[in-house]
């Protein structure tokens, strides 16, 4: 027999489509970005219209991204401070990764690797706005130098590559961990997942009135 | 500006080159010789600039000296550069024109993302082609000169193209064929380098000790040299880079950054896979479920 536990509300409405305008840009991103940092990925200026569109649109899709991404963060930052929890989960990263959390302490609404995952591209996503502004020379090309503009091209293509690394673990894990997708399709997760992997989120969820 | 059939290509931006035809002859490196200690500042090479090129600088305003442009521009491919070099009771002034110095390792290229838009000929001509250019200012982060200029009309870069359409028919530059002077030369690499020794021993003969060329080796040599009276510091004349070579931080960007990125975005997308085919996904057990439905019922009543 199987058993149906209630659905636990995990994220409302419009911290989903949050989430999904800065999960499209940053993939928009990522493809134009690649296109112009490997000659071997200069095809992918075809999918924004050709190189010049490709130059053209990146960053106004980074303004996107930055002001999504902000939103993202003034939500979710109090829930992603580092506590105690956090370093016992860390050390035990091994069995985590080999399906075995038992023994592991009771966590609140993230784990250490998805607190990881949030400040990890909090850093980077600063850090890719402040060197875009250096390499957008349409209208900044003035304000710095050509050695800032040499830097910038150096941060940003490292920060950009460190913030596709976190996005395949981050999405990597929602494919691992079953369960997990309907939280950001739908909203909610099912009582058992919310058990097995938040369950001191999960107490405070049905303790709600 | 255009591919010209007649010049093969020796490197391409953001794609490998294939070699040139077979039972062709190499073509000969070719240089453009500027002797500063013969140039009166006349500026006709800036006009014959123009004028060949069919470009239209702006009329703008002048800051007081002689420099006019005051630097560089979109249509202004070359500008004269005035100092006043003041030492002990002596004045000189050293009139240098600036321009593309066609490096044999030209940064420029190395930084281009979009294939075809710089490209460097085999007698040396690295030539801008304008239809494959995106507009997105590398080439003037590679280059160690500071030389291209981004138009804010076309979002095109520009520079001098050492009149690739001309040399490409067996004519000089249209500034060396202006020059009143003769101070701007134009033939074989090996030619020039030998014609600026004589020119080196003459202002040596005067006077002129540190008199030397100018063919900086940090960018494996220029295809345009000076022959500068004070060879011992380039700097003098309107900043030219005593030491000139592509930055580090571009050799980086354009060097390893790419294939290690590359490498780390694969081993991460391989890792997951690898991961999933041999831990196998963390499912939610039956287990769970029922002591979730036992907790939630307990916090309930």
């Amino acid at each position: 027999m199987t058993v149906h536990t209630k659905p636990v509300s995990r994220y409302t409405t419009a911290a989903r489509v949050n989430h999904w305008i800065t999960a499209v840009s940053l993939i928009l991103l990522a493809l134009s970005g690649m296109a112009l940092f490997h000659p071997s990925l200069y095809f992918l200026t075809y999918l924004f219209g050709g190189g010049q569109m490709t130059r053209i649109l990146h960053p106004w899709i980074g303004v996107v991204l930055a002001v999504s991404f902000l939103g993202l963060f003034l939500r979710f930052f109090m829930l992603n401070l580092w506590n105690r929890d956090d370093t016992v989960w860390m050390k035990n990263f091994g069995s985590v990764i080999n399906n075995k959390e038992e023994g592991l302490p009771e966590l609140g609404k993230y784990n250490a690797g998805q607190k990881l995952v949030f400040w990890g591209q909090s850093v980077l996503i600063l850090l890719l706005l402040g060197s875009g502004f250096v390499l957008w020379d349409t209208y900044f090309a003035s304000y710095t130098t050509i050695d800032q503009k040499r830097l910038s091209a150096v941060i940003h293509a490292l920060c950009a590559i460190g913030a596709i690394l976190i996005w395949i673990v981050h999405v990597y894990a929602a494919i691992w961990v079953k369960g997990t997708m309907s939280a950001m399709t739908r909203g909610s997760v099912s009582g058992g997942w919310a058990w097995k992997h938040h369950r001191k989120w999960f107490r405070q969820e049905v303790g709600k009135p | 500006m255009s591919v010209m059939q007649a010049l093969d290509l020796r490197r391409r931006s953001a794609s490998s080159v294939p070699p040139p035809a077979a039972g062709k002859p190499a073509a000969v490196p070719v240089a453009k010789l500027i002797d500063v200690s013969k140039c009166i500042g006349c500026k006709a090479c800036q006009t014959a600039c123009l004028e060949w090129n069919q470009l239209d600088q702006p009329i703008g305003y002048t800051d007081g000296t002689y420099n006019n442009p005051t630097d560089l521009t979109t249509a202004s491919w070359t500008v004269m550069r005035y100092t006043e070099y003041e030492h002990g009771d002596d004045l000189e002034w050293l009139i240098r024109k600036d321009g593309c110095m066609h490096c044999d390792d030209p940064g420029c290229l190395k930084a281009c993302p979009a294939p075809g838009a710089i490209v460097q000929y085999t007698n040396g001509i690295v030539d801008f082609i304008s239809d494959n250019c995106i507009g997105c200012g590398y080439c003037v982060k590679g280059c160690p000169f500071n030389i291209p200029r981004i138009s804010q009309v076309t979002s095109k870069a520009y520079k001098c193209t050492l009149c690739s359409d001309r040399v490409v028919v067996g004519q000089a530059p249209a500034c060396a064929k202006a020059c009143p002077t003769q101070a701007i030369y134009f033939g074989t690499k090996e030619d020039m380098i030998a014609h600026a020794g004589k020119r080196i021993t003459d202002l040596k003969s005067r006077g002129y000790q540190n008199a030397g060329l100018y063919n900086p080796p940090g960018v494996n040599g220029t295809h345009v040299m000076y022959v500068l009276q004070h060879a011992d510091k380039p700097s003098l004349y309107a900043g030219l880079p005593d030491n000139p070579h592509i930055s580090p931080l571009v050799g980086i960007w354009k060097g390893v950054m790419k294939p290690l990125s590359l490498a780390a975005i694969a081993f991460a997308g391989a890792f997951g896979l690898m991961h999933y085919v041999t831990k196998g996904p963390n499912r939610v057990t039956e287990h769970d479920e029922e002591k979730a439905a036992e907790v939630a019922g307990s916090e309930k009543a």
